[in-house]
């Protein structure tokens, strides 16, 4: 019991500390957006800070860095079936159904009288 | 004869888990492919639009609106942990400080909402007003959602404590997961509506 203290006393200033980090690449985010980089590398910096706050959030606050493999488990099918969601729009891109056909204009051996 | 069900304190021996703690991450699966529909169909409407709008929302109150749910997730978490160490004096005081954090973010929010209806920026007007109002209204659902839980364990569902200590610092776990997830979503919200 007094070694499950320990540790939650340990594990209470690393919450603390993600806090604090969270703050502080929540201001590096709006810091670099004030820069007006270009779209594509705007999109990358800004989606890259936040899946490392969100990859702090899910470990520490959420405590899946020692979880169980049931937990894991699950996680894992959602992620496959979260790629899929994300990969629609790729499939929309590619899907021509419904795109009028260029059709070629009559030559005019075929077309004349 | 009453029946006690099994497994709302002690772990199963199978699983190593609650039935509440899987139950709890079941949902939260469920709710990344909710959001995760919802992030697919902003990616095609930006795609197909032939323009997208920059500065329409206020990047100030949205980092403020952040640093309130980080700052809410961190209480969150406290309350757990002082219940973890037996200091239930102090878990009041932590899930008080979550509950006021959350109302914050949603008074803000209605600030943000008001000034777009008095300016006649409805859903209807464009695309991006449409994706705007359905993402950050749905999160905004889950926030009060949230509140509601934790009113509960502030007032009546805290009378658990005294008969089974076990199992409310168990419910207090579950709720700081989904409350986590709630904040985890507007970290991905922020950027993707305010900066992008």
């Amino acid at each position: 019991m007094h070694s499950d203290q320990e540790s939650i006393k340990k594990t209470i200033r690393a919450y603390w500390m993600i806090g604090a980090a969270l703050f502080v690449f929540t201001a590096i985010t709006v810091a670099v957006n004030q820069v007006h980089l270009a779209v594509p590398l705007a999109i990358t910096v800004a989606l890259i800070i936040a899946a490392t706050k969100g990859s702090m959030v899910a470990s520490v606050f959420m405590h899946l860095s020692h979880e169980r493999k049931w937990i894991y488990g699950a996680l894992i099918l959602t992620v496959i079936g979260f790629l899929l969601v994300m990969a629609l729009p790729i499939l929309t891109m590619m899907d021509h159904i419904g795109t009028p056909i260029q059709v070629a204009a009559p030559s005019a051996e075929h077309g004349g009288h | 004869m009453s029946m006690e069900i099994p497994y709302i304190v002690d772990e199963r021996p199978d699983t190593g888990l609650t039935n509440g703690k899987l139950g709890i991450w079941l949902f939260l699966a469920s709710e990344v492919m909710l959001f995760g529909a919802l992030f697919s169909t902003y990616i095609i409407l930006r795609m197909g639009a032939p323009e997208w709008p920059h500065g329409e929302l206020n990047v100030w109150l949205g980092m403020a609106n952040t640093f309130i749910l980080i700052g809410s997730s961190v209480t969150m978490v406290m309350a757990w942990a002082s219940l973890k160490l037996g200091d239930f004096g102090k878990h009041r005081l932590y899930l008080l400080g979550t509950f006021l954090l959350s109302a914050a973010f949603l008074v803000n929010k209605y600030f943000e909402y008001s000034t777009h209806w008095s300016h006649g920026e409805l859903p209807s007007k464009s695309t991006f007003l449409a994706i705007y109002f359905t993402l950050t209204g749905l999160h905004g659902l889950h926030i009060l959602g949230g509140m509601v839980v934790m009113a509960y364990f502030l007032g009546p569902g805290a009378k658990l404590y005294k008969k089974n200590p076990g199992q409310f610092t168990n419910r207090i776990e579950y709720t700081g997961l989904y409350w986590h997830f709630v904040d985890l979503v507007w970290i991905f919200l922020f950027p993707v509506l305010y900066l992008l």
